[in-house]
């Protein structure tokens, strides 16, 4: 990473964590774990609360859906690190591999339910545009989604806004497609606390 | 009217510490790294870039930071204030919009 701090910045139960966590995925830890271990009382610790509350917590969402909202709203932003890390990850959760490159080559024709399309519309003119107005609130809401919904997956947005963004300035290192599925079954089981 | 739900309150928690607690980046300082607003050279090249086209940051951008008197955990704190920042404008202008639109319903 480009921050020296990042990479080698942390005491001797990290450093022994990271290296069990290597000896038992087989993989080293990736960036993003990393990140929230360093000075965690600054933007670790709350960073990964919300992040738990936003993808695992209470909503009629399903994990699955919300993965791919990260991965969406990650291809908006071009963020490599996180589209291989969310979409495996959706994969996964679905068990479904079409579905979501479908999603990622062509919103439009994909074979998702109309709420889902509709919401994931919205996230992306909001994340590559920086707004969106009543009415494209209306329409997400038309396609039978709810404001606590709307709501819901605005916190996702919220959540890989942040992360798309540290991932690229600070440099995350993109994982092979091997490092990506393990960490999409980390995440699947564990979330992100 | 939407309720404040788990969600946005540990949002706002982190909003919180990033901007109010304790940092070796100075509270006006981060203020601004997250306000995208008021940053002098060569932070503004690149906290403009975190805020409105990350993955354009390059190693040259933290080099000048450096090279400007800025240290390690100083750039981590306002690069993650810039990020957290642009974030919120995202989540602010969401949920303002939703608002808007439910405005006028039912039990609001």
């Amino acid at each position: 990473m480009r921050l020296e701090v990042l990479n080698r910045g942390y005491g001797p139960v990290t450093k022994l964590l990271f290296a069990l966590i290597r000896l038992f995925s087989g993989y080293p830890v990736p960036d993003a774990a990393k990140l929230v271990f360093y000075r965690p009382d600054f933007y670790g610790a709350r960073a990964k609360r919300f992040t738990h509350e936003a993808m695992r917590g209470p909503s009629a969402w399903p994990a699955g859906d919300r993965e791919l909202m990260a991965a969406y709203v990650s291809q908006a932003n071009e963020c490599a690190f996180c589209i291989g890390a969310h979409s495996a990850t959706a994969r996964r959760a679905y068990q479904d591999g079409p579905k979501v490159a479908a999603v990622l080559a062509d919103l439009e024709s994909a074979p998702v339910p109309g709420g889902l399309r509709a919401t994931l519309r919205m996230l992306g003119k909001l994340t590559r545009e920086g707004k969106v107005d009543a009415e494209d609130m209306r329409q997400v809401l038309s396609a039978g989604v709810s404001r606590q919904q709307v709501q819901d997956a605005l916190a996702v947005c919220a959540a890989f806004n942040t992360t798309n963004r540290l991932a690229d300035a600070f440099g995350f290192e993109v994982l092979s497609p091997e490092g990506f599925e393990a960490g999409a079954k980390y995440l699947l089981k564990r979330g992100y606390r | 009217m939407l309720s404040e739900d788990n969600k946005r309150a540990a949002y706002r928690a982190l909003q919180d510490r990033i901007l109010n607690g304790e940092g070796s980046a100075s509270p006006e300082q981060r203020a601004r790294a997250f306000g995208n607003d008021g940053l002098s050279p060569p932070l503004d090249e690149l906290l403009g870039k975190v805020a409105a086209r990350p993955v354009q940051v390059t190693d040259a951008d933290f080099a000048a930071a450096r090279a400007a008197g800025f240290s390690e955990d100083q750039l981590f704190e306002l690069v993650i204030c810039a990020a957290v920042g642009q974030s919120t404008r995202l989540y602010d202008a969401g949920l303002a919009a939703l608002a808007e639109a439910v405005a006028g319903e039912e039990d609001g």
